[in-house]
């Protein structure tokens, strides 16, 4: 079956959707991510979406919903790399990513999510 | 209005919302469209495609370059038999949802298009169609 890879780095989780994905791809992404957040006792994900040419209310969900589930079992999710074209259209179709952490690339992405752990951390 | 170009495509499958939102993209390059707006008429027919698979049980959509005043543009017609909308002006509200998503299919597709028509008859079928001009 057609699956995203996820990458693990250290304690982070790093995936990067490259592909036009169907919805049930989308499902297998959020299934799959969970499971392996309790699996490698990840304390942050990284999403990276440069490639997405579009994020419909679907995918939109999608997000909002590993953000949410993620943050259930103690990690933080960062989405990163949204194309400017994608942000305008996502807004004017009533989708604000409410509970979703952005950065604008992966570097931002990883410092915040470095930050976030670390004020957890502290306190 | 003059129609330059049509195809159409059945609308059955999470794979065939994928290869619409493909062959919209394209006619939408084809025609000049920015990046915005080319996003934005995609975007409308996922939401769309993906209406017609879930909640008519599957139809086809008619994708056309249209013409009208010497300005063009893209009209999508997205048909099924399926059961129909019993309150169209309940459906097109912002959060209403039958289908467990966000609600935002019908009202969202209307926001990202410039033409926005929808005919719907309990029993019969459903057909929404929507225009974005260049």
């Amino acid at each position: 079956m057609e699956r995203i890879p996820i990458l693990k780095m250290g304690e982070y989780l790093l995936v990067t959707i490259q592909v036009d994905m169907h919805d049930r791809l989308a499902m297998t992404l959020q299934d799959d991510l969970t499971a392996r957040i309790v699996e490698a006792r990840a304390k942050g994900v990284l999403i990276d979406i440069s490639a997405l040419e579009i994020v419909d209310s679907f995918i939109g969900r999608m997000l909002a919903d590993i953000a949410a589930m993620s943050r259930v079992l103690d990690a933080e999710t960062v989405v990163v790399g949204m194309r400017p074209a994608v942000a305008i259209t996502l807004v004017e179709l009533g989708l604000s990513l409410t509970g979703v952490r952005t950065a604008l690339n992966v570097e931002r992405g990883m410092d915040l999510l470095r930050e976030r752990i670390r004020e957890r951390f502290s306190e | 209005m003059t129609v330059l170009l049509s195809d159409q495509r059945t609308v059955q499958s999470a794979e065939d919302v994928v290869a619409i939102r493909q062959a919209v993209r394209q006619r939408a390059v084809e025609l000049g469209f920015n990046l915005v707006d080319q996003t934005k008429i995609v975007t409308a027919a996922s939401e769309l495609a993906r209406n017609t698979v879930q909640h008519g049980g599957g139809g086809r959509v008619t994708i056309e370059a249209v013409e009208d005043f010497g300005r063009r543009g893209i009209r999508l017609t997205f048909e099924d038999e399926g059961p129909g909308i019993p309150n169209v002006e309940l459906a097109m509200k912002d959060g209403f949802t039958t289908g467990g998503g966000l609600g935002l299919g019908l009202s969202g597709a209307r926001r990202l298009s410039n033409d926005f028509s929808i005919e719907s008859t309990v029993g019969k079928g459903t057909r929404v169609t929507i225009t974005r001009w260049r």
